[in-house]
């Protein structure tokens, strides 16, 4: 059983739409015939018990994944259509962080500034101070916290221009400080026109005015 | 597009190098096959030179497999390859630098070593040009066709011994058509047409595994 809240609310152009999307994983159907869409200047909490399929439909929403049935429209049109051109539109932070614990933090950095094509102009020992990483910045990322792990690749947030964030569990292993630096973050991410869907166990996020939507966990 | 793939290159490089000596492995691995080989052999020089092209043959085939195994493992479990895949370049293109990084990496050193194999096992200038030959057309194919199977089995815990029997059928034609290459060599024989069986193999290899690989990979992210 899946439903959108009613306060749902459409304000400015579409971005993200989902249609009529299912997933079944390891013969369990996880949610069908789901349909929401996400506009610009607005975001989508999904909230749901451990194994409601939060993660499987974020990776549906990024492409990383297929749904079983339906499909994901970036601007009314499908995401497979021009995948290239929505991955330009998109961050997208998972459980896997996506760096390299040989690496430091600025390596890390620069090669994903690098692959995706941002120019240099952020002072990444600026930013990472910010985030309070100061001093650590040449340090192999394996030897940082969990938590300090986590704040590089949030980093990625202040770094791309991308109009859509998708953001699998952002708060895990985060402290106060760096929970309200990121929620302010989101906040000017919102209010600047770019769309967000987020998943957390937090109800800081009801704090950012999203569109709710429940998924429940059904055997 | 070049400053990603430089970007690249740079990267692998970076980590193949540091601290760790797994690179080396497969390079130690094969100099130990060619060392011991003829110890347990009669230690002839007729026989060496019979036996030399197989054995340093079927001792790069297993370095290479045993290099292969790590070939994205790391990046798939730490999600680089999602952010890879996210990242709006053409996918298939950084998969294609990541394999050939990779080969320069751990079977590079080998065909480096060559001549010091060669001369291990009496093989003559001429068998020695033809096994070169053989390794610098036959090893890409290799790794690029391997590629496929260790993006295929990247989300099982241990896929190492799966990898090696995907593997298998594609080791026999090229071993086959190597050392008959050599062999030829030794007769003082012309062995064009072998060259051009495996030079054929390796284009083909060139021209349709990238995006089998790339199809594997976003299998494995399902």
């Amino acid at each position: 059983m899946v439903y959108c809240s009613p306060t749902s609310l459409i304000v400015g152009t579409i971005l993200l739409t989902a249609e009529n999307l299912s997933c079944i994983k390891q013969d369990r159907l996880l949610f069908s015939q789901l349909n929401f869409s996400v506009s610009a200047g607005n975001g989508l909490y999904i909230k749901g018990e451990n194994g409601a399929g939060k993660t499987s439909l974020l990776r549906i929403l990024t492409g990383l994944s297929q749904p079983a049935e339906g499909s994901v429209l970036w601007q009314q049109k499908d995401i497979t259509s021009d995948f290239e051109e929505y991955a330009t539109n998109l961050v997208y932070l998972g459980h896997k962080l996506g760096l390299n614990g040989n690496l430091s933090a600025i390596d890390n950095l620069v090669f994903w500034n690098t692959v995706n094509s941002i120019d240099d102009t952020t002072d990444l020992y600026e930013l990472l101070s910010l985030l309070g990483l100061a001093g650590l910045e040449d340090m192999p990322v394996n030897r940082l916290s969990a938590g300090q792990q986590r704040r590089v690749s949030l980093a990625r947030l202040w770094l791309k221009p991308a109009a859509l964030w998708i953001l699998d569990e952002p708060f895990n292993a985060l402290d106060v400080q760096a929970v309200e630096l990121l929620i302010d973050k989101i906040k000017s991410h919102i209010t600047g026109g770019g769309s967000l869907v987020i998943t957390s166990h937090l109800d800081m996020v009801t704090r950012l005015n999203c569109d709710v939507l429940h998924m429940e966990y059904n055997i | 597009m070049i400053r990603v793939l430089n970007a690249i290159v740079k990267r692998e490089f970076k980590l193949a190098f540091s601290g760790s000596f797994d690179f080396a492995l497969p390079l130690l691995f094969g100099v130990m096959v060619i060392s011991l080989f003829p110890l347990g052999v009669s230690p002839g020089p007729e026989m060496l030179q019979k036996i030399g092209a197989g054995v340093i043959w079927v001792s790069a085939i297993l370095a290479s497999l045993l290099g292969l195994e790590k070939l994205f493992r790391e990046d798939f479990r730490d999600g680089s390859l999602e952010q890879l895949r996210l990242s709006g370049q053409p996918f298939a293109v950084i998969l294609l630098v990541k394999v050939v990084v990779h080969w320069l990496i751990t079977v590079g050193p080998i065909l480096i070593l060559s001549p010091l194999f060669a001369l291990f096992l009496n093989l003559t200038p001429l068998m020695f040009e033809a096994l070169f030959l053989t390794l610098l057309l036959g090893t890409p194919m290799l790794s690029l066709v391997g590629a496929i199977a260790v993006a295929l089995t990247l989300s099982l815990e241990k896929g190492g011994i799966l990898l090696a029997l995907l593997m298998l059928p594609l080791f026999i034609p090229l071993l086959i058509f190597a050392t008959s290459a050599v062999n030829n060599a030794q007769l003082q024989l012309n062995y064009n047409g072998q060259l051009g069986i495996i030079a054929a193999m390796l284009m083909l290899a060139i021209a349709l595994t990238p995006w089998s690989i790339s199809f594997a990979v976003k299998v494995s992210q399902n």
